[in-house]
């Protein structure tokens, strides 16, 4: 079983072949406003009433591919904009510029009316088991109400066929249907979240830090969970996570955010491997290990820059070891390295850094 | 995915039902607990028997010309010389038994508070759940409306919707349809309490994760607002609720004081209180005086009723 | 002596449906300077621990019994007012939320000078002059400017610096840290862990540091506790616990972690959920989860099931379970015999 696991799961990454894709994100972009509606937005300034609007910029500029049958991670910390790709995409958020194809069309522009038969076909896992199931409905409820609503013909003995097979699948046992959200634990509540993306029969599952706010016990269960539902099904993931041996462990490839960029895109031995962005060395660098012999991490200078006011150049400059002028001047973009990623960096593309 | 174990919630019995969940609840253990709040649920359901069994309780109709004898006006209740033992609360200006007046007035006053407290909710609400879920400039709109409504006081706007009734349809066509014209008027001056109310739990539920999961799902946003989020937001609305009765049947008795209430051939509570005013000079204090006290209680236990649940019911005190 | 030692701890939440025991025979001891760790998953019981330590439990949650020695003072008999001279001066603490000790509406330096001139007899300019050194200490650039700021103008992981600053303003003890740096990123976590440990070791601060995260305790602590639903289940030097976890709760939770499996294998989950406080199960807490508690042929071990596991040595550690002392003894029996 395990060894059988390892095999398919890797397989992605191992041969060269350029990959059917599923999902393609170009250029995409999210600003939020920071200054309420339009009568807040009036200042008075010198005299004048002028219009002044203070922009968060989540994401600038983001492409990303995710290739069917892969599990691609997307890592960086708080504020990078990972969750806001992940919502942008199952359509909560609406961009403000880019495209986002799914199997070959674009769908980032639908009425929700029109994206119904993706819903279908992308589902989403959330990250906080206590907030993401309703509290006044029953287990049984919850997962009757995507089958209902994507499966009109069906009977009603049907529904419950597939609400009992689904339960049995993600390790809930079906008799506790009629049992509210709160009477289980973390892992449970995760388990029904997980079985409620599933009860469609999706191919393509995003999940924001699903596993974040478990116990690592647990944790280790929710995982193994999504990896045999992977296997079973033929799934696809977005999984968004800042924890990078999950990643290590659970990804096929890895998509490294700083700041509403992505700084480096690779399979995930390769990463860990070699990684090249100096913010993704960064990074792995900070991880806490076990082990004692560890490397001293490196320590990165200055602030994190707010996503209000975003440095010229690249991103990262400021807490760069390695900037010189033409980073603090010139957008990066992703080129290709030898070793079968991307990465976005002037010190990269120039040499000047391995 | 036969390597998964199994695993249920540690206790192995039947689901509770809800009677039994009701039972364990919290809401229940408190009113378990609360004198106050057990004193008052008795009082007010008290009340609420006696002006829905009013027809059989009262010695008299108070509405059938035929059963008043003008030569009985104005007899003191029971405890007070002169009393008659027909009348235990003695008589009105017009001769009717005060006893059985009072319960019918009840039963008028009860009936415009509800009355006016479903319209409210009903508008409340909708707007609310618009406002709060689609954001924007439905909100923006619906909210400032609303802040024009509030800036108008009930009675102001009562007074005037009143006046103007009465001078164009006349004494008559209005003393016919007063119940419904009062609970028309308090109902829709009063909604912006509840849009508001539950527009800022729509928002905190808006942003929890069940709500996103149900877009992801594909529901339509009609489903999404009313299965969805009211159910979460039924806490804050209980709460307010309670107070609103109290609120629209003062603001009926207050209207009925001013005359612009139910007329005094049919009277509520507040135009009972009107009508013995103009004898308390004459030492007829009771029929003022009776009707007044029932009204405090009625509103002082609907109050404390509606203080117990948001101690209850906020979860910030709640710790279960 | 030890600085601090506790003894048979016992903390429980007086709930409408009886006591629930949230803590039962803590013990361990804390030398000066030293570094313990106290790990263990939500609903263990190791916050609670932190908190009674100063009695900072909220009520309905009380001490039952069990003792605390303070350099010589025993805190759990101490009158609130004496309690508070050694809260925040003797010992202090570090919150996971950093505005839970910052106030909003005041800025950095009032902060700072407000809790100098608490404890101590001194003027505004001394106290500002101590305020500014320790905030060169946590490393924050040009502190003279940032005594002027509000909380709400920092970033997390600055906000954190000042809370460490405010932790040592008072040249404590002990600084308890609950989840230090759970809400920060991993870049920033790595930079305050660092920050903190190297201070900790210049001043010859002792050090509790409770965490979920077993990579940091690793790294920062020499001594940890293990804890499960109100309990300690071993205690030792960190190496050896992270190097040869013994009972079968640390061994699980060690072999959970993604890093101890091959990318892309299933991992060792522990089954089951930790049992709630109110209905825990008898025996070792553990038994329903534990691979040891059930024999081969399907039922379960009946000292695992009836008796609360006692404290054995095994090596340095001390170890509450009935696995570890059941080897110890077959491995002690054969010497017996020899001789």
């Amino acid at each position: 079983m395990m060894t059988a696991t390892a095999a398919s799961h890797r397989a992605p990454a191992d041969d060269q072949q350029p990959a059917e894709s599923l999902l393609e994100i170009r250029g995409l972009e999210k600003r939020f406003s920071l200054s309420g509606d339009f009568l807040e937005q009036l200042k008075f300034r010198r005299g004048r009433i002028v219009r002044e609007q203070a922009h968060v910029h989540a994401i600038n500029g983001v492409d990303l591919t995710v290739q069917r049958g892969e599990a691609l991670c997307v890592v960086g910390e708080s504020g990078c904009g990972k969750s806001t790709v992940a919502r942008t995409v199952m359509g909560l958020l609406r961009p403000t510029a880019g495209e986002i194809h799914y199997d070959g069309e674009r769908i980032d522009h639908l009425e929700s009316r029109a994206l119904l038969p993706w819903r279908k076909r992308m589902q989403m896992i959330f990250q906080n088991p206590y907030a993401s199931l309703n509290p006044r409905m029953t287990i049984q409820q919850t997962l009757e109400e995507p089958i209902r609503l994507h499966n009109a013909s069906w009977t009603p003995q049907q529904v419950r066929d597939k609400v009992a097979e689904v339960m049995t699948d993600v390790g809930i046992a079906p008799d506790w249907g009629s049992r509210y959200g709160h009477e289980f634990s973390g892992g449970q509540r995760q388990r029904i979240a997980i079985a409620r993306a599933l009860a469609v029969d999706p191919e393509f599952i995003v999940a924001d830090e699903p596993i974040s706010a478990l116990d690592v016990s647990i944790q280790a269960q929710v995982l193994n969970l999504l990896m045999e539902a992977q296997q079973e099904r033929n799934l696809t993931y977005l999984f968004i996570t800042h924890d990078l041996a999950v990643v290590e462990h659970f990804g096929t490839r890895v998509a490294v955010m700083y700041l509403g960029r992505v700084c480096e895109v690779a399979p995930t031995a390769t990463l860990f491997a070699r990684p090249r962005h100096p913010y993704t060395q960064a990074l792995m660098s900070a991880i806490p290990r076990l082990e004692d012999d560890r490397p001293q991490h490196l320590r990165l200078t200055g602030e994190v820059p707010t996503p209000v006011n975003l440095p010229s150049g690249c991103v990262f400059h400021g807490r760069c070891p390695a900037a010189n002028e033409r980073c603090r001047r010139e957008v990066p973009r992703l080129i290709a390295t030898d070793d079968g990623g991307q990465v976005a960096c002037h010190g990269v593309e120039e040499g000047r850094l391995s | 995915m036969s390597t998964t174990t199994t695993t249920a919630p540690a206790t192995t019995a039947a689901p509770p039902s809800r009677w039994q969940r009701f039972r364990d609840s919290f809401l229940f253990y408190s009113f378990k607990r609360d004198l106050v709040a057990q004193l008052s649920m008795l009082v007010f359901l008290l009340m609420i028997a006696a002006a829905v069994f009013a027809p059989w309780l009262a010695s008299m109709n108070p509405y059938d010309l035929a059963q008043i004898d003008i030569l009985a006006s104005e007899l003191p209740p029971f405890w007070v010389d002169g009393s008659d033992p027909m009348y235990v609360m003695g008589t009105d200006a017009q001769g009717r038994d005060l006893l059985s007046t009072i319960l019918h007035g009840l039963r008028v006053s009860l009936i415009i508070g509800f009355g006016a407290v479903i319209l409210q909710a009903t508008l409340g609400v909708c707007f609310g759940l618009l406002a709060g879920y689609m954001g924007g400039r439905i909100d923006a709109f619906l909210m400032r409306v609303a802040d024009i409504q509030l800036s108008f006081s009930t009675l102001m706007v009562a007074i005037i919707v009143g006046a103007l009734v009465k001078a164009i349809f006349g004494g008559a066509t209005f003393s016919d349809y007063a119940v419904w014209l009062l609970v028309l008027i308090i109902g829709l001056a009063e909604w912006p309490q509840y849009a508001r109310t539950v527009r800022a739990s729509v928002l905190a539920e808006k942003s929890r994760e069940y709500v996103d999961a149900a877009r992801v799902m594909g529901l339509r946003s009609r489903r999404i607002m009313f299965r969805h989020i009211l159910p979460n937001t039924l806490s804050p609305i209980f709460v307010i609720s309670t107070v609103q009765v109290a609120n629209a049947i003062i603001s009926e008795a207050a209207l009925s004081f001013l005359g612009l209430g139910m007329p005094e051939t049919h009277p509520s509570l507040g135009s009972l209180i009107k009508s013995g005013f103009d004898y308390i000079q004459s030492g007829s204090w009771w029929i003022t005086l009776i009707p007044g006290l029932v009204l405090v209680v009625v509103v002082l236990v609907i109050n404390l009723l509606g203080d117990w649940l948001r101690d209850v019911l906020n979860p910030r005190l709640y710790k279960g | 002596m030890a600085l601090l030692e506790v003894n048979n701890l016992d903390v429980r939440f007086a709930l409408r449906q009886g006591d629930v025991r949230a803590l039962r025979d803590v013990c361990f001891s804390l030398d000066r300077g030293e570094r313990l760790g106290i790990v263990g998953e939500s609903g263990a019981g190791k916050s609670v621990a932190a908190f009674s330590l100063l009695n900072l439990i909220a009520r309905p949650g009380y001490i039952a019994g069990g003792s605390i020695n303070f350099d010589g003072h025993e805190l759990t008999s101490m009158s609130d007012r004496a309690l508070r001279k050694i809260r925040g001066h003797r010992i202090s603490m570090i919150f996971q939320d950093p505005m839970m000790t910052l106030n909003p509406v005041l800025t950095i330096g009032e902060q700072m000078i407000e809790c100098l001139k608490a404890h101590r007899r001194i003027s505004s300019r001394e106290a500002r002059a101590i305020s500014l050194r320790k905030l060169e200490q946590v490393q924050i650039p040009s502190p003279d400017k940032r005594l002027d700021h509000y909380p709400h103008e920092l970033s997390g992981g600055m906000r954190q610096r000042i809370i460490i600053a405010i932790a040592l303003l008072l040249d404590p003890d002990i600084i308890i840290a609950d989840e230090p740096t759970t809400a920060l990123d991993v870049t920033i976590q790595a930079e305050i862990m660092a920050l903190l440990l190297e201070l900790c070791e210049k001043h010859n601060v002792a050090l509790i540091l409770i965490t979920h995260d077993l990579g940091v305790v690793s790294q920062v602590t020499q001594r940890m506790l293990v804890m499960y639903a109100g309990r300690v289940i071993e205690q030792g030097p960190t190496r050896e616990i992270i190097n040869d976890p013994q009972p079968p709760y640390t061994q699980g939770l060690m072999n959970a972690l993604p890093q101890m499996a091959t990318p892309g294998s299933r991992l060792n989950q522990i089954r089951g959920s930790m049992p709630s406080l109110n209905k825990l199960p008898s025996g070792c807490a553990f038994h329903p989860r534990c691979d040891f508690a059930t024999r081969p042929e399907g039922e379960l071990r009946p000292a695992c099931v009836d008796q609360v596991p006692q404290f054995v040595d095994s090596g340095n550690c001390q170890v509450a379970c009935h696995m570890v002392a059941e080897m110890q003894q077959a491995e002690r029996i054969p010497v017996e015999e020899k001789q």
